[in-house]
């Protein structure tokens, strides 16, 4: 794995970003660009260069599936890997990402070997 | 209120905790709660709709929810500020969502909406219904909350 990347971590709640970048810390990651919603998120990808996205689903303004449409309907975007970090665990809603193109799911509350697992599938 | 709504947030309250805060909660006597005045310092409330329409909160006491905020953070809080509101409300997030999954089980399916926090002491906390608020206190090592559901039938 390559921990010299750029992850994009998107959650309207500044406490999970902060749980999500202290676990990632904690796996050897450290170069973070955050976003409060699907629609600073997405201002971020047009300016910086982002190699993994991890977000929330249920966030104002735009949530994680119309982000997560966003980015895999764009030809620019498509590539860049998508991990859903949510509390909604219903099996329509993982249905819907997964129809929208998510790479990989995660249901909060998680531990941070689900974390790490998950990494190692979407980044190799 | 059909009781099989009140287990799935129980358990879902002890897991979340246990594993975002590796802090162990202890269930008490659920009670019918008759007035809106929240137990705890810190609130987090969330509407839910779809199946059937309802209401939770989740009510911190202020040296419950520093402990479990400290744990979470791996770093020690020591007020109430907008990092452990936030906390609070993200806390009252995840047990609604794993609860959902929950009552996904039973045949209900519900959405909620953006969880609100109230921090002060004695706030108050509006259910969607007035009559039956069945509150269940939680003990741990650092401090006392409690949950409250509310369903409409």
């Amino acid at each position: 794995m390559d921990f010299n990347i750029a992850i994009l971590v998107v959650d309207d709640f500044e406490s999970m970003r902060r749980i999500i970048k202290g676990t990632l810390k904690a796996i050897g990651f450290s170069n973070f660009i955050e976003a409060e919603d699907g629609a600073i998120a997405m201002k971020k990808l047009e300016k910086e260069k982002v190699d993994l996205i991890i977000s929330d689903w249920i966030m104002p303004n735009m949530d994680g599936l119309e982000f997560l449409k966003a980015v895999k309907g764009s030809e620019k975007f498509k590539k860049i890997p998508f991990i859903m970090v949510t509390a909604e665990g219903q099996k329509g809603n993982v249905l819907d990402a997964i129809n929208a193109g998510v790479n990989n799911y995660i249901v909060k509350p998680f531990t941070s070997e689900t974390l790490y697992v998950k990494l190692q599938k979407v980044l190799g | 209120m059909d009781v099989r709504y009140i287990n799935p947030f129980i358990e879902s309250t002890v897991h979340v905790l246990q594993t975002m805060s590796s802090i162990t909660a202890r269930v008490g006597k659920p009670y019918l709660k008759r007035d809106e005045v929240a137990r705890g310092d810190v609130s987090g409330i969330i509407g839910l709709a779809g199946d059937v329409k309802g209401s939770i909160s989740v009510s911190f006491s202020e040296a419950c929810i520093l402990n479990i905020v400290s744990s979470m953070f791996k770093e020690k809080m020591t007020e109430l500020n907008d990092e452990v509101k936030d906390a609070a409300g993200e806390l009252s997030n995840m047990i609604s969502g794993q609860a959902r999954q929950k009552l996904e089980l039973i045949g209900r399916n519900l959405q909620a909406a953006i969880p609100i926090v109230i921090m002060g002491r004695n706030h108050s906390i509006s259910h969607i219904t007035k009559d039956k608020i069945i509150a269940i206190p939680f003990m741990t090592d650092g401090g006392d909350f409690t949950i409250e559901v509310s369903f409409e039938e």
